[in-house]
């Protein structure tokens, strides 16, 4: 562990927090730099937002700010479960692996599943929805009774299912079945706004003006489709969050040595009730970083809302 | 007869826009007609429900399922056949030949983009314009439709200007690409009275200017008094009368149109009531049998139930749909005043 790598990271959080914080003084008539300064100005989204990024700089810098190697178990007999001390803030676990480094590692492992699970999300849900909602009719009826019968089936079972027959599951393969599995809600938000958008009187006056469909949905339509999308990817993600600790936990999701959150629960469980701190670190962070997505959605969906624009 | 000078720049004939619901069948538009000459300005009235807005979206082909142009139609447009274009044809044509401004400058413009890109996408949906030259010639535009500051309105997003900007932003997007015709449907509906004039005067001014066509859609007689030389009524999905617009205000045929004039506020009046027409619109499922316009007419008697009036000629270039002009007495006694509510029998 280097102490400057810890100054630099608080100093790039400080950075990218205090951009935000100017980029809302901006006087600007854009809809994105309106939404800013209302992001800004809600107090809970914007700390929300500095947590954030607080923990995607500790994820990005982890191999570097970890006192440990997160899978070193330097002696199981002398040093596993000890309790917190100050050569380990978070104590060691029953393999005697720094619990600290392993919570930094495992917020690379967490955070890096939930945000490429919620980009295949996205892009899936946003690309259905919009084909639904912008072909209509009978597409787009076939179409959404596929969602309805998606939904109806319960995604946990359905992941516990898959994993526990394909194990071990390789981690681009989990992110791929939490992905897809996750963007059913995202299409049936965009499908919706697609098809009040679609008959919009500015998109009636870009096809009198020559615009074919292709540029009415690239200009017209998901530039206003984007704000909801924000919205529920960001949410999303604090959902993926808690999939993904919940797989982990039951040994289907990332599997050790690797830290995620999720396992280093597992780890700890077992004691948890003498040896509390294996699994109340990793259980704070998980609390902290969903709550953070939580709020920060609650704030973009206010600031977003296209019904203040005009204020 | 038309010598090749004089050639209408669009021709409607017979044009039938049906909108088709399970079993039941809406004729918005049910057999136009018409012509627009070069130059010329004419101005098509009717209520709400009458199939005027549908009449101009059916020109640039922009009518969506249910509805239908029905065979039948043609639309001719600088000699061309605009109902048998294929898909990127019509598109070329769309704000280019022929521009259309709405009702609406506050929901026409997408929020998200500033107003000169949006005007610069005309010239690039278009034309071969790079984005430099296509935004030097949208703040070109702006200026010309009487934005003042057009470079810096340019660079703001369309929930910053005001309505009547809104529309002339809206003015300049539809006179990029210097259509031969520029189809206005309400174009002042939304703005303020004085705000109006601004922009019936700007329309005429441009037209001088760039020598374009207008089809002006109103339901209001006033606007078309100010700017139209020929104005065409329409009733029912049907055209009722037309005629230069001197001869309609002195002298309409039409019961409809005389109704309409009527309805009108003059000043110097001295009525406490305007005159209405009774009755509504009928509904475009079941058009009324005989004149579509018989139940709400002060003069109709049983000809007017049985039988269909052709578009009979009353004088040059003046047209109506009403059998008054086979038997001209039958104006002398109106059995019930206009605004005197249902009509009795005869």
């Amino acid at each position: 562990m280097h102490p400057l790598v810890w100054v630099a990271a608080a100093v790039l959080t400080t950075l990218v927090c205090g951009a935000v914080a100017r980029a809302g003084d901006a006087d600007s008539g854009s809809p994105w730099r309106i939404a800013v300064t209302r992001l800004r100005d809600n107090h809970a989204a914007f700390l929300a937002l500095c947590v954030i990024v607080a923990l995607l700089v500790v994820a990005a810098l982890a191999p570097w700010l970890a006192p440990y190697s997160p899978i070193a178990q330097p002696d199981i007999v002398r040093l596993k479960n000890l309790p917190p001390s100050l050569a380990h803030p978070f104590g060691t676990d029953f393999a005697s692996r720094d619990v600290f480094s392993r919570a930094l590692y495992g917020a690379r492992v967490s955070l890096s599943v939930a945000l490429l699970a919620i980009v295949v999300s996205a892009s899936v849900g946003t690309a259905y929805g919009a084909i639904a909602g912008y072909v209509g009719g009978r597409v787009d009826t076939i179409m959404m009774r596929l969602i309805d019968a998606a939904l109806s089936v319960p995604r946990i079972l359905l992941l516990i299912a898959v994993l526990a027959l394909w194990a071990p599951v390789p981690l681009p393969v989990l992110i791929l079945l939490l992905g897809l599995t996750g963007w059913f809600g995202v299409s049936r938000v965009v499908r919706a706004q697609v098809l009040s958008l679609r008959d919009r009187d500015m998109v009636v006056a870009a096809r009198a003006l020559g615009a074919s469909d292709r540029q009415i949905l690239w200009r017209h339509i998901l530039p206003n489709v984007l704000s909801p999308v924000i919205v529920s990817i960001t949410l999303g993600i604090a959902n993926v969050l808690i999939v993904e600790a919940g797989l982990s936990y039951l040994g289907v999701g990332v599997r050790p040595p690797a830290a995620s959150w999720g396992n280093m629960i597992l780890d700890g469980a077992d004691a948890i009730a003498s040896l509390w701190w294996i699994s109340t670190f990793p259980g704070l962070a998980i609390v902290v970083t969903v709550m953070a997505f939580n709020l920060l959605g609650d704030g973009l969906r206010d600031a977003l809302d296209p019904r203040q624009v005009d204020g | 007869m038309t010598s090749p000078a004089s050639a209408p720049l669009l021709t409607v004939r017979d044009l039938s826009t049906w909108f088709h619901a399970g079993r039941s069948v809406a004729r918005a538009v049910d057999g136009v007609s018409f012509d627009v000459m070069p130059h010329e300005t004419v101005g098509l009235v009717g209520e709400s429900g009458c199939g005027k807005s549908v009449t101009s979206l059916s020109i640039l082909r922009l009518i969506e399922r249910p509805g239908r142009i029905e065979p039948g139609s043609r639309i001719e447009f600088e000699g061309r056949d605009l109902l048998s274009l294929d898909d990127r044809a019509i598109r070329a044509i769309r704000g280019n030949r022929i521009s259309m401004i709405f009702q609406e400058p506050m929901t026409s413009l997408n929020p998200v983009f500033t107003v000169g890109d949006q005007v610069a996408e005309v010239a690039r949906v278009h034309g071969t314009d790079s984005r430099r030259e296509a935004w030097d010639r949208a703040v070109e535009m702006l200026q010309q439709v009487g934005v003042p500051a057009p470079a810096e309105r340019a660079r703001e997003y369309p929930h910053q200007l005001s309505g009547g900007l809104r529309q002339r932003a809206m003015i300049a997007m539809a006179l990029m690409m210097h259509p031969a015709l520029l189809i206005a449907d309400e174009p002042t509906t939304a703005l303020d009275v004085t705000i109006q004039a601004q922009i019936l005067e700007l329309l005429a001014e441009l037209q001088e200017r760039v020598g374009m066509s207008i089809l002006l859609i109103t339901h209001d007689l006033g606007v078309i008094a100010e700017s139209a030389s020929r104005v065409l009524v329409m009733y029912a999905g049907q055209i009722v009368e037309e005629a230069p617009v001197r001869t309609l205000f002195a002298a309409a045929h039409h019961p409809y149109t005389e109704g309409l004039l009527n309805a009108m506020p003059r000043m110097g009046d001295r009525r406490e009531r305007l005159t209405v027409i009774p009755g509504t619109v009928p509904s475009p499922t079941e058009w009324p049998a005989g004149c579509r316009f018989h139940d709400r007419c002060a003069y109709a008697w049983d000809r007017c139930r049985a039988e269909a009036p052709p578009l009979y000629q009353i004088g040059t270039g003046h047209v109506s749909r009403c059998h008054l002009a086979a038997e001209p007495a039958r104006r002398r006694s109106p059995h019930g005043a206009l605004a005197g509510g249902a009509a009795t029998s005869s």
